[in-house]
């Protein structure tokens, strides 16, 4: 899978957690970019992820991420590629 | 299993949009079956996240000025430890699978205590139906051991005394009840196994507190929700996440939210009697291996120490035990009946037997048209219905025509059958009568006394011919948590739908201004019980009815009219000349509109938000030789309580 198939399906997640039509997402949207996105809904967008990826997520590499780049690379290093 | 709820269905791909229309119409205008389209949704194994969209249908329908017929409206407070914020949107998207729309109002975070007992905080002022106090082992203090058994006993006491001070310091806010959490116990041991033996340790501490917690909702002060249990169920491995704890001090993994939320939404379902009534039961690869039609007595496969056949066997046995607690038991299968029925009575190594199925369906229809027959003849809601059948078209045709039945998924091994179905939690109860005990027997003698009707043509003859005998008395300690229990379900037949808690029962049967009595009626097929409540109050010259009314068990038994001879006898020892009915229409209520009529009162007020009725004492002739014999215990004067 492309990393652009996994924007578009983060994307999708994102857009069922935040319960919003999301916008298109780039390498560099972060939590400023989205109203919804504060920290409760950032609990659950990682939850949704790890379920989606079937990953874990230690709580530093929660912390390391800063916008969706960070998380898909995250991703990416979960799932071995 | 039980993580990702695999006793429902997978969501439907088209989930987002059936979303969608439904959220239009709970903004808009409802259209055709809207319960049973969110049912069917609800009813599916959905995430946290579609959980919370659901949610919002809630939000829709609280702000409209009717109510949908069907859900009860609840509100929630949520108290306790810890980030618990995740848990309320899929607390309220899960209440829909249980016929509930829930408003979940939060506390503040960590501050139960102060919530509790300031008299003006959000939770007092929310008009709450129930409170779950949800405690954590580490906000209690019970994470860390304690030096001595006394110790011990201190931090112990010390937690179970936080939790009755916030329940305590609540409960007047709060109509309905007040659940409780058991707390769950830590992964890591201390010592090991001594754990369990040295009283310090946290695991024994908590244990401590769950006991006491069981004990103090066994004085009916509290309804448990066994969260330690379920933790238990999903293994404390799986339930404990440390990492999210220290991040947002979740309580427990968030992957088990949607299990959770269901596990309090069905205990809040049961708290008001919405848990199911009635197991259904395929034949055919359900209670036994094969095909009876095709395979005979001797080739079907159950018991004789065959693996599948062992696993048969424990399914009939769990339907069994269901059923001396209170479930109704039915079959429905296609088949030929005598096919059907063979085994029940030839083979040896069934469990269940023919007199503990109440209602036998076997032929060649389809089975959402058995199952319809099957509510009417028990004269319950499909909605009590629980249909268990290991083939999955079977599964999907019933849930298509009627979603208010429950259709557990099953696995394709018998062996899991039970856990499966016990998974589901839908007979979740939260109490344990005679009554209930009782149960089947009297759904089963119902259904005989339906069949006795239909064979004898004549309806006095059909009432003499049972033999019936109608016991009246007082409301009293006895009595009352059944006449609670009557005046909180009872929708049909039920003039004014007041509901009153058992305290508010206890209340008026020491208040000499109110008549309170019950109504029990036995008859040759077995003792239905009380059937029957009736309150009236109490002035100079006239009786007010606050409230009447009765199971639909007894309809067209003429105890209607017993009922009446009694009031008017009562209210004329006492002085009266008059006694005054109230109706007040519901959705559900429409078959008692001339109940008053039917019994002589003259109407006197008539209005869309109620019709009042009168009866003159003087003038009342008595129902004529009602064919039953009549205990009446309450005309006496009640005696004052000590």
């Amino acid at each position: 899978m492309s990393r652009a198939e996994k924007m578009e399906q983060v994307g999708e997640i994102m857009g069922n957690v935040f319960d919003i039509d999301m916008p298109p997402i780039s390498e560099s949207t972060s939590a400023e970019d989205i109203e919804e996105w504060d920290s409760l809904h950032h609990i659950r967008l990682i939850v949704a992820i790890e379920r989606r990826y079937k990953v874990r997520f230690s709580n530093p590499e929660v912390e390391s991420m800063n916008n969706i780049g960070d998380l898909i690379n995250l991703i990416e290093q979960k799932l071995g590629r | 299993m039980l993580t990702n709820l695999e006793w429902l269905p997978p969501p439907p791909i088209d989930f987002r949009s059936r979303l969608k229309v439904l959220r239009a119409e709970a903004a808009g205008s409802l259209q055709a079956r809207f319960l049973e389209r969110l049912t069917a949704l609800a009813a599916t194994a959905l995430d946290e996240s579609q959980l919370t969209q659901l949610a919002g249908i809630a939000r829709l329908l609280g702000a409209r000025a009717e109510a949908v017929h069907g859900l009860s409206n609840v509100t929630l407070g949520l108290a306790g430890d810890g980030t618990l914020s995740l848990c309320v949107a899929p607390l309220v998207g899960s209440g829909f699978r249980h016929g509930l729309r829930l408003d979940v109002v939060e506390g503040q975070y960590n501050s139960a205590v102060q919530e509790a007992t300031d008299p003006v905080s959000c939770m007092h002022l929310a008009g709450l139906d129930f409170v779950l106090v949800a405690s954590d082992l580490r906000l209690l203090g019970l994470d860390r051991a304690a030096t001595s058994p006394g110790d011990a006993d201190a931090k112990v006491a010390e937690a179970f005394g936080r939790l009755r001070l916030i329940a305590d310091g609540l409960r007047r806010s709060v109509k309905s009840s007040i659940l409780v959490q058991t707390v769950v116990p830590p992964l890591e041991a201390l010592f090991g196994s001594f754990d369990r033996l040295h009283p310090g340790s946290p695991f024994a501490m908590v244990a401590a507190l769950n006991r006491r917690i069981a004990d103090w909702a066994s004085e009916g002060a509290v309804v448990v929700v066994d969260i330690a249990r379920l933790a238990a169920d999903v293994g404390l491995e799986t339930w404990h996440a440390p990492h999210h704890w220290h991040a947002s001090k979740l309580p427990f993994d968030p992957m088990l939210v949607p299990l959770y939320a269901d596990v309090v939404a069905r205990t809040v379902a049961a708290v008001l009697g919405k848990a199911r009534k009635c197991l259904v039961l395929d034949l055919d690869n359900t209670l036994w291996g094969g095909v009876i039609g095709d395979d005979g007595l001797a080739g079907i496969k159950l018991g004789q120490g065959s693996a599948s056949g062992e696993a048969f066997v424990a399914v009939q046995q769990m339907a069994l035990e269901l059923r001396s607690r209170g479930i109704v038991l039915a079959v429905c299968s296609k088949n030929e009946e005598d096919a059907a029925r063979q085994p029940f009575r030839d083979h040896p190594d069934m469990v269940l037997r023919e007199d503990h199925i109440a209602v036998f369906q076997a032929n060649w229809t389809d089975k959402a048209a058995n199952l319809r027959a099957i509510a009417e003849t028990l004269n319950i809601g499909v909605d009590a219905l629980v249909f268990l059948d290991d083939n999955p078209a079977e599964r999907l045709q019933v849930r298509d025509a009627l979603p208010m039945v429950a259709v557990p998924e099953l696995p394709n091994d018998p062996s899991l059958y039970p856990r499966m179905l016990a998974a589901g939690g839908y007979f979740e109860a939260v109490a344990f009568s005679d009554e209930d005990r009782e149960r089947a027997s009297y759904y089963q003698a119902n259904a005989q006394r339906a069949q006795a009707l239909s064979s004898s043509g004549d309806l006095d003859a059909y009432l003499a011919s049972l033999e019936m005998v109608c016991s009246i008395g007082r409301v009293d300690a006895l009595t009352r948590p059944r006449v609670a229990q009557l005046i909180n379900k009872s929708n049909q037949f039920n003039l004014t739908t007041r509901r009153y808690s058992e305290s508010q029962v206890e209340a008026i049967e020491r208040n000499p201004a109110r008549h309170a009595i019950q109504i029990r009626l036995v008859d040759r097929f077995g003792d239905n019980g009380i059937i029957s409540v009736i309150i009236a109050d109490k002035a100079n010259d006239t009786w007010t009815i606050d409230t009447w009314l009765m199971s639909c068990r007894v309809l067209g038994r003429r105890v209607p009219e017993a009922a009446l001879n009694h009031l008017v006898a009562a209210a004329k020892a006492e002085g009266a000349r008059w006694i005054i009915g109230r109706y007040i229409p519901s959705p559900k209520n429409r078959m008692v509109a001339n109940h008053y009529e039917s019994l002589g009162f003259i109407e006197i007020q008539a209005g869309s938000a109620e019709t009042l009725w009168r009866l003159d004492l003087e003038a009342y002739a008595g129902a004529s030789s009602l064919p039953m014999q009549i205990d009446d215990g309450a005309l006496a004067a009640p005696k004052v309580p000590v």
